[in-house]
């Protein structure tokens, strides 16, 4: 069993400085879609750091098991699955969310981030640090989703989780909201910039050039 | 282990035992969570009605459970009409569903002149009445469908009790991912929404005249709605839909009883 040093570094490693959005730049398609709202934000963090966890999990308790040949599509079938019932499990408890992210959920099957784990991580490491690795991953991606979203929807829609902060002009307030804070573009220009801090706080993440 | 995990017996039995082992966990989720669904999709029905009554606003933060199960028990009537006859018909109107009915073929018939793409059409429609306070019918909500670009949209077009003004169009479900999000998605921007209220469906000689349009002339006209730039193939969708549904096929005979002989 490894270590709680270990551990920690697994658990708080993708956060800042193996990032899955900011370092590795995977997922960036649906961490653009479900940022204009905190609470999507937060629903697809959650939806996505259990499929990752759980994916992580069983594909790391199948590993000395799963044949070479067709192991992409036996990670595949694990994580297709865990989406599917994910996606069930919000259509019943999460009924409106689940609207929201309508596709997004689905596309988790495809997000690179799952696959990435599974493949470079699951598949050779023990289950427990793996399902760790997978929790750690989902923060780290939660993390960006999460600040990208704060600054979408206060900047774009004066709220937070929904709740009024800044009120409006439409509404009798002072605010003018930015309508671009509400479009998917906008959502490119804070992940650069947030990439941009990170990579400055610690210029070990640029890559070398060629 | 017995056997080297790469050998062709070693890899069927792998895949094959996970795959039923996956289809049992999906399907379980799938059976268990099921009525927790329906319910969801009913109560959802029902705040869009709500919202096409023009009795809650949906666009408004959270809208409360009970709330919506109340108001829709104290002022929605849903009823049975027969398309053909026009007239209304007993039965469970609550729980019908209009495509499951027009799957079977012995009660639906298909369209001679299906404009929207509607395929088959149930011999029975919902409709609902929206009373107030006094009982009186002050909204009839017809529920449409046709097909967009991608999808099968489905609204509640709520007029008045003379069904010839519009109260307003509400695209509430789409089969598959939808129309494209911020082109034909914007069937749902209530701006646009908006735009409906008020407009008149029919002209001085009972003819259907509502057209969506990107003449900015016609638009402006009682019976003109502007179009959404950049989805054409929804607007017409939409376009079709109302046709097809006030249409003689749709709702035109019912439309033609309600007009001679009230609501009630």
């Amino acid at each position: 069993m490894a270590n709680a040093k270990e551990l920690k570094e697994v658990l708080s490693g993708p956060i800042v400085s193996n990032n899955p959005i900011a370092l590795q730049v995977l997922g960036v398609c649906s961490a653009l879609a479900v940022t204009s709202k905190l609470e999507t934000a937060l629903v697809m963090t959650i939806a996505l750091t259990a499929v990752c966890a759980f994916s992580n999990l069983f594909i790391s308790m199948l590993r000395n098991h799963i044949p070479s040949s067709v192991r992409i599509i036996v990670q595949m079938t694990i994580i297709a699955s865990l989406v599917i019932v994910v996606d069930q499990v919000l259509q019943a408890y999460a009924y409106d969310v689940a609207k929201q992210l309508s596709v997004f959920v689905g596309l988790i099957i495809t997000n690179c981030i799952v696959m990435g784990r599974a493949e470079a991580y699951a598949m050779k490491t023990p289950p427990m640090m793996s399902f760790m690795d997978g929790i750690g991953n989902g923060i780290g991606y939660g993390a960006i989703l999460l600040s990208v979203g704060f600054v979408r929807e206060l900047f774009g829609n004066g709220s937070l989780f929904g709740v009024e902060i800044l009120s409006k002009v439409s509404d009798g307030g002072w605010y003018q909201p930015n309508g671009l804070l509400l479009l998917p573009p906008s959502a490119f220009f804070l992940i650069g910039t947030l990439i941009w801090i990170i990579r400055t706080i610690k210029p070990e993440q640029v890559e070398a050039k060629g | 282990m017995a056997s080297n995990k790469d050998s062709f017996g070693r890899t069927l039995f792998v895949v094959v035992g996970l795959c039923f082992i996956c289809s049992v966990f999906v399907s379980t989720a799938a059976v268990l969570l099921r009525p927790i669904q329906i319910e969801n999709k009913l109560l959802d029905k029902q705040k869009y009605i709500l919202e096409a009554a023009g009795l809650i606003d949906t666009k408004e933060a959270k809208v409360d459970k009970a709330e919506v199960l109340e108001t829709y028990a104290k002022f929605v009537e849903a009823k049975l009409v027969d398309l053909k006859t026009g007239e209304w018909v007993e039965g469970d109107a609550d729980s019908f569903d209009a495509d499951k009915a027009a799957r079977d073929l012995k009660n639906s018939f298909k369209p001679q002149n299906d404009v929207a793409s509607v395929k088959r059409v149930a011999n029975t429609a919902v409709v609902y009445v929206v009373n107030d306070e006094q009982g009186k019918p002050k909204t009839l909500i017809l529920p449409i469908k046709g097909y967009g670009l991608w999808s099968t949209m489905y609204a509640f077009l709520a007029v008045e009790p003379d069904i010839n003004t519009i109260k307003s169009l509400v695209y509430y479900s789409f089969t598959g991912s939808g129309e494209t999000p911020g082109l034909g998605g914007e069937v749902q921007n209530p701006q646009w929404m908006a735009k409906w209220h008020g407009k008149k469906l029919y002209n001085e000689q009972g003819e259907l005249a509502i057209k969506v349009t990107k003449l900015p002339a016609v638009a402006a006209s009682v019976h003109g709605v502007d179009t959404l730039s950049g989805a054409t193939l929804t607007g017409n969708g939409v376009q079709n839909s109302l046709d097809f549904w006030l249409g003689e096929e749709g709702f035109a005979r019912f439309i033609e009883k309600v007009r001679k002989g009230g609501l009630s």
